[in-house]
């Protein structure tokens, strides 16, 4: 595919977007509305953890905080900065607006990532479970830290964010989050990654700059995490540092596993089911999160390696269950 | 002019002296072995050389440069490549994919690039499999080209290492064991084949070997080591009459 061909399947991508966002944003029921824009933004922390946990074996726990981070750091940009910017610009609001917006979004998730730089560095010197309990205390240090500021509500909370995040920028910000993953992960970087995971002593051996790699999943990982809680705040208009709390990160972590670590789409179909199974189990009321853990504990004892392991869907897997389906009904 | 040369390398554990005052010249072209018992310190001879463990003293030099402080993927940048005693391949990877990550040193997309797919990316892309192609069919490995490796034969994934090891570009090979836990036939014909690729790849080999019989065969000079230190050195002739390897390997006399 060359270029031009390139940008216009953005182009095209982006313009469905919009008309979906258009369309359906309005007559939707709010609360499914508000589901789906959540099961986008849990896409986007499954599939940026798997780079960290899945495919270079980092194990990490800390996400909730590079989300908190990406989070506050862009609600206050667009909170303080924005009206400021949007008087200055002698442009079109529909226009500023989501310039502003995106540039927030920008910002926090580089601020995260560079977070993600600092907690990437113990990465060098420990592992397994000694690196999960360092970006756990990671994750929790950040939030008591903005809990402590009162500049961005502190205790109370971060309220009045102004309302930017609509399904078209979750959309937007999840193909784009899928992309880049998938189209790292199937390169010669992403071998490297890999190799880390499987061999770190071998993958130097052979060339790999071991700790380049550990360092980078973490920072592209952080990076997506930040753009995630920025879509988050702009779209609750609230954020409270008990959203970021270290079960945040857990749920992130149970969707990667879930779906397979190492598995993009198991990601993806992980992070839509963990958002819609509590949805789905309001019916049994008080018992939803007993039911939720039930669920999880039969899946895991059935899947121990997640649903797809480390293979991604594919279609032909689909076409195989069926006709063998078909051929025992035939045979029955 | 010496192609690696160490001079009085020695390396502590602790209060363990592993390795003391080793001293060896590999010439260019040449296929050296390094023999001696369990426990006598080949393998730590290697992870010094490859950057694994930076010697306690001494000094290596490769190529005329010292690589004594380098980290193990700028030496394998340097040109010298490594297998491993226990088998060390990415194992929940294809047979393929062990290829490519030790290419990934002469690549040269960047990550954007690997992002956006431009076309120099598919370019390479399609060169680098070609050519991981290329060298699998010198091991016999093109047909299992897209097999998980961890489920190949114990045979095929020693070879699958070599192959690997090549694939970085090396002048210096170094093999820990490539024959372990082969039968005789294998072994013989896994000897044929090292000396094939030296040919071939235009390389300098040495080789570790638990198996005295083995390396006589094929190695040119052979160094014997013993609780660290070298206790004799020379052509597969004179190791094998030497009275002190007699003694490292099947104990001391009688009298």
């Amino acid at each position: 595919m060359n270029q031009l061909k390139k940008i216009l399947l953005i182009i095209l991508f982006l313009g469905l977007f919009l008309v979906l966002d258009l369309l359906i944003s309005p007559r939707m029921n709010p609360y499914y509305l508000q589901i789906l824009i959540y099961c986008g933004i849990n896409i986007i922390l499954a599939v940026s953890l798997n780079l960290i946990n899945g495919f270079t074996g980092q194990f990490s726990i800390g996400h909730a905080g590079f989300m908190a981070i990406g989070g506050y750091t862009s609600a206050a940009f667009t909170f303080y900065l924005g009206p400021k910017i949007l008087e200055t610009l002698f442009l079109p609001l529909w226009f500023s607006k989501p310039l502003v917006f995106v540039a927030g979004l920008l910002l926090g998730g580089t601020l995260a990532a560079f977070a993600g730089l600092l907690v990437g560095i113990p990465s060098l010197r420990l592992r397994g479970d000694y690196l999960a309990i360092v970006t756990l205390g990671f994750g929790e240090i950040i939030r008591v830290f903005i809990l402590n500021i009162d500049a961005i509500g502190g205790a109370r909370g971060f309220s009045d964010v102004p309302k930017y995040t609509s399904l078209f920028w979750v959309l937007g910000f999840t193909v784009l989050t899928i992309v880049v993953v998938r189209n790292l992960v199937y390169s010669t970087h992403g071998r490297a990654f890999l190799s880390v995971r499987e061999d770190e002593v071998a993958a130097e051996a052979m060339g790999i700059n071991t700790t380049w790699y550990k360092v980078t999943a973490f920072v592209i990982g952080a990076f997506f995490a930040g753009i995630a809680g920025g879509l988050l705040g702009h779209y609750l208009q609230y954020l409270h540092t008990n959203s970021f709390t270290f079960i945040k990160s857990f749920e992130v972590v149970m969707m990667v596993v879930l779906g397979g670590m190492g598995s993009i789409t198991g990601s993806i179909l992980a992070a839509v089911i963990l958002t819609l199974l509590p949805e789905v189990l309001r019916p049994v009321k008080d018992y939803r999160m007993v039911f939720y853990s039930i669920l999880l504990v039969i899946l895991m004892i059935t899947r121990p390696q997640g649903i797809f392991g480390v293979r991604e869907f594919n279609w032909d897997w689909l076409k195989k269950i069926f006709s063998r389906k078909k051929a025992q009904a035939e045979g029955a | 002019m010496a192609l690696l040369e160490l001079k009085n390398v020695c390396i502590n554990f602790g209060g363990l002296k592993a390795v003391d005052k080793f001293n060896l010249t590999l010439q260019k072209g040449e296929l050296v072995g390094l023999i001696g018992p369990n426990g006598a310190g080949k393998t730590t001879v290697f992870n010094m050389i490859t950057g694994v463990y930076p010697p306690t003293e001494g000094e290596i030099r490769f190529a005329e440069k010292r690589t004594n402080s380098l980290k193990p993927y700028k030496i394998s940048a340097v040109g010298i490549s490594r297998t491993f005693q226990n088998i060390r391949l990415f194992g929940e990877l294809p047979v393929i994919d062990n290829v490519l990550v030790a290419f990934h040193q002469h690549t040269h997309a960047g990550l954007l690039a690997s992002v956006w797919r431009s076309k120099k990316f598919w370019q390479e892309e399609q060169s680098l499999v070609k050519k991981a192609t290329g060298l699998l069919a010198i091991f016999g490995l093109d047909t299992l080209k897209n097999e998980i490796s961890k489920n190949l034969p114990y045979g095929q994934q020693r070879r699958l290492e070599i192959a690997r090891a090549l694939a970085t570009e090396p002048k210096l090979l170094l093999l820990d064991e490539p024959a372990a836990g082969m039968n005789p036939q294998e072994t013989a014909k896994l000897m044929l084949l090292i000396k094939d690729i030296q040919k071939k790849f235009d390389l300098t080999i040495l080789l570790i070997e638990h198996d005295m019989q083995v390396v006589m065969g094929i190695c040119e000079r052979i160094l014997v080591l013993d609780y660290g230190v070298t206790i004799a050195e020379g052509p597969p002739e004179k190791i094998k009459k030497d009275p002190k390897v007699i003694e490292a390997y099947l104990g001391e006399e009688i009298h």
